[in-house]
């Protein structure tokens, strides 16, 4: 799948965003006034930043509103009702706490449960496409909502959680790597099921409809850079999850906080990056590309 | 409206014969023909007479070689449109509504006015049947030509598919799906007709008739038969009077 840059920093930052607002919203003693501004600021920035860049890959974004109708059958419509609610109430537990400083618990709770549903809706935009067979498991969203939220416990502070998060999330990549290497051929999905001309003998794509490349190609049948795909995981895997544990381990955890987060948030885009880069698309097969 | 029908009508959909399609692509030109004259959005060209030409169809054809065990590999042309799926997974994705499957003939259509051009529907799709024209942003599909079938202004015969209309070797047919006594439903069922990607479970409506098995000719030297080499035995086989003088003296030079 084409690897489209506003797709990535989307799914990163607001993941990242969301997931700090998860952690502002289930904390007991959440902070108040300017330092609680300064954080749910970072927390919109992030959130509503990566949501808006998410409108940027849209061939027609003035009818974006649209996608609000169909919740009931869509999950990027879902997406869109669920991101709202999480700005909306979290919006409002953040007013009341930089100005009021009063914490209404509930509404956090709300808040935090909308920013995993998200989260989750996310996922499930890829999760659900049986097409993309890399993508079409479980742990696909069991790996945004475990990257999301510790990388939010890393932007808040929360060392000890974050460790714990960070280890989590890095095996899960890893096995989702794993497990996703074997799934386009556990999927049943091949060059006899698509064209049914398996009976007769070995098929081959012979020519292709036309001399060019079309739409499906760039946008399905990306192949550039697969050869570095092992590479890449290693380095995504380095900046996600063994530095910033390195860095957090160490005596003077303020100060590597920083180092900490900006390596994993470098790691987690190198990994939203193969993410798409590496996933292929069943239709790759018509063209003789998979 | 994304919710699926559970039951249409009708299944108007297409009936493609890999026996007898000759690849000549006359369809994939009458397609763009008409469905960029008529309803909806043009189906824009990018770079069309440039070094990097590319642009968007409705129906495209492959061409497969197929190896058998023994003798030689077979040329399958493949034409490939919209299924117009029973369970199709691209009209439930979209979070606007603009695609919709029709309850009253089951064809998959977007109205382009509402889509946003996100794209989900094209990767929801495994066929590739849908593509994002790079010109206008909106999705661009087969019709079933909709706007030919039931088109009153137009001669009767021509109230079928673009595509179907202009096949020179009859590879094409148009009809209903779901009434079994239909002329499409019983080819189907004489020829074996089958499902692209079965396990996808998309239910497509549009049927593939296998090619016909080959005839086995010449395969191996105890079945050659070769109805012309009595007519081609040598008369002479050896020659006679100054033929035979000169063919002997210029193997001995």
């Amino acid at each position: 799948m084409h690897p489209a840059p506003s797709i990535i920093a989307f799914s990163t930052f607001s993941g990242l965003g969301l997931g700090l607002l998860f952690w502002l919203g289930v904390d007991t003693t959440a902070p108040t006034g300017w330092v609680a501004f300064a954080f749910f600021a970072i927390g919109y920035i992030l959130a509503v930043g990566g949501l808006i860049s998410s409108t940027f890959h849209l061939g027609r974004p003035e009818r974006a509103l649209k996608a609000f109708t169909q919740w009931q059958t869509s999950w990027l419509s879902r997406e869109a009702w669920c991101a709202v609610g999480a700005l909306v109430t979290m919006g409002l537990y953040a007013f009341l706490l930089v100005f009021f400083d009063t914490q209404v618990l509930v509404l956090g709770w709300i808040g935090a449960v909308f920013c995993l549903l998200t989260v989750y809706t996310t996922s499930m935009i890829y999760a659900q496409l049986k097409t993309v067979p890399r993508w079409n498991t479980v742990l696909t969203s069991a790996l945004f909502l475990a990257i999301s939220i510790a990388g939010g416990a890393l932007l808040s502070g929360r060392v000890t959680i974050a460790l714990v998060l960070l280890v989590i999330a890095g095996g899960l990549q890893f096995v989702w790597w794993k497990t996703g290497d074997m799934r386009f051929k556990e999927s049943g999905t091949d060059m006899n099921t698509a064209t049914g001309l398996g009976s007769i003998g070995d098929v081959r794509a012979f020519e292709p409809p036309h001399t060019g490349t079309n739409y499906l190609l760039n946008e399905m049948v990306y192949t550039v850079g697969r050869r570095h795909a092992e590479k890449l995981r290693l380095i995504a895997i380095g900046l996600m999850l063994v530095l910033p544990v390195l860095l957090l381990l160490l005596p003077f955890p303020h100060i590597f906080g920083l180092l900490a987060l900006v390596s994993h948030v470098a790691g987690v885009l190198v990994s939203r990056w193969l993410f798409f880069a590496e996933a292929e698309h069943v239709v790759g097969l018509y063209y003789g590309m998979r | 409206m994304t919710l699926l029908p559970e039951k249409t009508d009708r299944k108007m959909g297409l009936v493609i014969d890999l026996d007898t399609c000759v690849g000549c692509h006359a369809c994939v030109i009458s397609c763009k023909g008409w469905n960029t004259e008529n309803y909806g959005a043009p189906l824009s060209d990018q770079d069309p007479y440039g070094a990097d030409p590319s642009g968007t169809f409705l129906n495209r054809i492959h061409s497969y070689e197929v190896q058998p065990e023994s003798g030689p590999a077979q040329l399958i042309h493949f034409p490939k449109s919209c299924l117009h799926c029973e369970d199709a997974p691209c009209v439930t994705v979209c979070p606007t509504g603009a695609s919709y499957k029709r309850v009253e003939d089951g064809i998959v259509l977007v109205n382009e006015k509402d889509c946003i051009g996100c794209g989900l529907c094209a990767w929801a799709c495994p066929y590739g049947a849908r593509e994002l024209d790079q010109a206008e942003g909106v999705m661009k599909k087969c019709t079933l030509c909709v706007d030919r079938i039931y088109n009153e202004n137009l001669p009767a015969e021509d109230r079928v598919p673009a595509c179907v209309r202009t096949c020179p070797s009859n590879a094409r047919h148009f009809g209903d799906l779901g009434d079994p006594d239909s002329a499409v439903s019983q080819l189907v069922a004489e020829r074996g007709g089958m499902d692209l990607m079965p396990e996808q479970g998309t239910k497509p409506v549009n049927k593939y008739l296998p090619p016909r098995s080959k005839d086995t000719l010449n395969t191996g030297p105890s079945e050659e038969i070769d109805i012309l080499a009595p007519l081609l035995a040598p008369i002479a086989k050896e020659p006679k009077g100054f033929l035979g003088w000169l063919d002997k003296t210029l193997e001995k030079i």
